[in-house]
């Protein structure tokens, strides 16, 4: 028998912190909303850890019977709550890392006006991501996915004085919301076909229905569908372009919500729904080659970018697509490995970057930076482990997530290709993460920001230096202790076990193949030849690590004039990079410019002003018109009053009259 | 016995004499007795009735009649006193601000 979990209160209590601020903070001082903030979500944590120690004693998966919401005829929703070895881990990461950013965020934002406004949003994400991840059903997961978007929108346009702040937040959301179209239609096909959006009922239905080998049928379209709306979220080819403009928020924001949490949101939806993909190939092979295609396209933009948000979004959505690499050949435990290093090591290097930005006062140009290490000795070491972590160099966590997901990709993938594929990404990767570190805390400082001769207070409380001290400077204590937290997971989380903690959740994966026959097994003679190929395969992908950490230190250590030459040798190549292929613009060219001028024309002209504003006011007009006429009988006077009630009463006693005569 | 015809008739002519003050009368307090009138004379009709069929419904009928014409009497002449306190007159034609 489990123990009472208290599964309800973990999301409710960073609501009721989003609340408490959210009302109340602008009145409170400073400490008092760090303290709201903190409290709540640092219970939330204590809360899903004592979930997580009492796991031995459990028996999974778990359902927390909660209120009804939805009852119509056969079909039901609870606000429910559902624990199985996949969203304990989510919850571990999320509230985790959650916890630590809430920590990080305290120092970062102590000099902003919008402190409690802040801390208010920070914790509704909080409440949201993990209704999104308890959820029992898809309705209830649907409305944590919503919330997420919400909380995202807010906080990317937190500086929303700032036009690109603004127009950024609004970006995000409506292509979010082409992907929650798609994951919308999923929904509706899942209600006609399985009658229930319950995630263990709608399992027990597909089970009902055979494997769609050949052709396509409706899990292949509920698969497909619900692949645009991870694409939506989690910023995979082609809705990826939200994510990069979304740096506009706070650093700790992208830290948190573009790169450790909200993001995998829709890795996290695709593994939760592995039995719907693992009998559907055709879906399966979507999220394969988007995922694949997404991790390649990305990084190559990453190696041209000069802000260095910019490039660890682009990377963000690089490693999002191997994520959904390891989904695509239903080796959904690797992704959800990825999954949980990547948040460990992504966090890391947002969390560092953002104290870059504040030891230099708001730089964010990797031209201006360089020289940092001795200056800011803290965050470097932990930037260069995140950087070597997501490099994929053993033994740090990003080897051994991003091996098995090639491993996987190689031994269970469709085509070698995906797994080539996968290998290029990571020797970019390691590239222009190399190129980061190197631009930013080697060589010569190259920006204008003198050491000690400009007035900088930009620091948090309680911190052992006073204000008034000049130029570059180690972030406060507040902000590094969540730094060196992370970067000890960063070196250490590829040994968690993940693997096999997610194994029974994922249990139809290794028998299934990608081409949704049960695979031969042949196991004994074939182990040992996978192991030494898995071996191998192994050198190979830390072989190209290296290499591309060479070639960044070739080319922005030993010879930093190089890259401008190659820039200029490239010519038009280099321009079509460095604009991010010019993605923006032909979204913009072929779809929002038309839309707009058919949005002006048609419907604003056409069909509101000419249609719908005409019949309302001529409704309008010919009540008032009426009115006019019938206004006259108030007259004010009361004796005109009295006639009528008399001529009233005449006209129901003649009436009655003649019905008696009759 | 005086036939019923008799109290019907007296009854319609105090109905009558009501309805006409009450439509020509310019005195809020005439107007208010006229009201008075008209409930009187229904009132002569009900007990008419009850006295001619031997049903004593009529009867209690009246009594209500009579408690709710006090309780408007009072609520009335309250509304009136006031109306004299801030238009300093008593003819409704000048009491006309509840219009457009």
């Amino acid at each position: 028998m489990n123990p009472n979990l208290y599964l309800w209160m973990i999301p409710l209590l960073p609501l009721t912190g989003a609340a408490v601020n959210g009302l109340l903070g602008r009145r409170f001082s400073k400490k008092t909303v760090a303290g709201v903030a903190l409290f709540f979500s640092g219970t939330a944590f204590l809360l899903a850890l004592r979930v997580l120690l009492s796991y031995s004693s459990l028996t999974l998966p778990y359902v927390e019977p909660g209120i009804s919401w939805i009852r119509s005829g056969e079909f039901h929703v609870n606000f429910a709550f559902y624990l199985d070895q996949l969203s304990l881990l989510m919850l571990m990461v999320v509230t985790g890392v959650g916890f630590l950013i809430h920590i990080y965020s305290v120092g970062y934002m102590w000099d902003d006006d919008g402190f409690y406004r802040f801390f208010s949003y920070l914790n509704l994400f909080m409440f949201f991501m993990l209704m999104l991840i308890l959820a029992n059903n898809y309705l209830v997961m649907f409305i944590g996915w919503e919330g997420v978007g919400l909380a995202s929108y807010l906080l990317i346009g937190f500086y929303f004085l700032k036009d690109s702040a603004a127009a950024a937040g609004k970006k995000a959301f409506i292509t979010n919301r082409i992907g929650d179209l798609g994951f919308l239609i999923a929904l509706f096909l899942m209600v006609q076909h399985f009658g229930s959006l319950d995630f263990q009922r709608v399992a027990a239905g597909v089970a009902q229905l055979p494997a769609e080998v050949a052709g396509a049928g409706v899990l292949t379209a509920i698969g497909i569908l619900l692949m645009v709306g991870a694409a939506g979220k989690s910023a995979q080819l082609p809705l990826y372009v939200w994510l990069p403009d979304a740096m506009e928020g706070p650093t700790p924001v992208s830290a948190l919500i573009h790169a450790a949490t909200m993001v995998t949101a829709g890795v996290y939806m695709v593994s939760r729904s592995h039995v719907i993909f693992d009998k559907a190939p055709t879906a399966l092979l979507v999220v394969a080659i988007v995922g694949t295609l997404t991790a390649l396209f990305a990084a190559t933009i990453g190696i041209a970018q000069t802000d260095i948000k910019k490039v660890l979004a682009y990377s963000t959505v690089s490693q999002l697509g191997y994520m959904f690499m390891a989904c695509g050949v239903a080796a959904y435990s690797a992704g959800v490995f990825h999954l949980m290093t990547h948040a460990f090591f992504k966090g890391l290097l947002f969390l560092g970057s953002g104290s870059v930005i504040h030891a230099l006062s708001g730089e964010q140009d990797m031209r201006q930076m360089g020289g940092l290490r001795k200056k800011i000795p803290w965050t470097f070491w932990t930037m260069a482990i995140g950087t070597v972590a997501i490099a994929g160099i053993w033994p740090l966590s990003g080897f051994h997530s991003k091996d098995e997901i090639l491993w996987k990709a190689y031994s269970q993938g469709p085509s070698k290709m995906i797994w080539a594929l996968g290998v290029l990404t990571a020797f970019i990767t390691s590239f222009y993460m190399f190129r980061l570190l190197f631009m930013t805390f080697f060589g010569d400082y190259r920006g204008s920001l003198e050491s000690g001769d400009q007035g900088h207070d930009a620091h948090g409380p309680d911190l052992g230096h006073g204000h008034g001290h000049g130029g570059i400077h180690e972030s406060p204590a507040l902000m590094l202790v969540p730094l060196v937290i992370l970067a000890a997971l960063s070196l250490g989380g590829g040994y968690i076990p993940a693997l096999k903690f997610l194994a029974p959740v994922f249990q139809t994966e290794s028998s299934i193949g990608h081409t949704g026959a049960i695979a031969t097994s042949e196991p004994a003679l074939e182990e040992s030849a996978d192991k030494g190929t898995e071996r191998f395969l192994q050198f190979v992908s830390v072989g190209v690590a290296l290499l591309g950490a060479f070639l960044a230190w070739l080319l922005y250590l030993k010879s930093p004039y190089l890259p401008a030459q190659i820039a200029a040798w490239a010519g038009g190549l280099y321009r079509t990079v460095s604009n991010k292929y010019y993605v923006d613009e032909i979204y913009n060219w072929a779809l929002i410019v038309p839309l707009l001028a058919m949005s002006r024309k048609w419907l604003w002209k056409g069909v509101d002003q000419d249609f719908i504003d005409t019949v309302i006011n001529d409704s309008a007009d010919a009540t008032a018109d009426t009115g006019g006429v019938l206004r006259r009988m108030q007259s004010g006077n009361l004796r005109s009053y009295a006639a009528w009630l008399t001529a009233g009463g005449a006209v129901v006693l003649a009436y009655m009259v003649w019905l008696g005569v009759h | 016995m005086v036939p019923l015809s008799y109290y019907l008739v007296l009854s319609a002519i105090l109905f009558a004499c009501g309805v006409l003050g009450f439509l020509l009368k310019r005195n809020i307090i005439t107007i208010f007795m006229s009201i008075e009138l008209m409930l009187n004379g229904v009132n002569l009709s009900f007990v008419a009735f009850a006295s001619q069929w031997h049903a004593l419904s009529g009867q209690i009928f009246v009594f209500f009649v009579m408690v709710v014409a006090a309780a408007e009497a009072a609520v009335g002449l309250a509304i009136i006193i006031s109306v004299y306190r801030t238009r300093d007159t008593l003819n409704v034609d000048r009491v006309d601000l509840l219009k457009l």
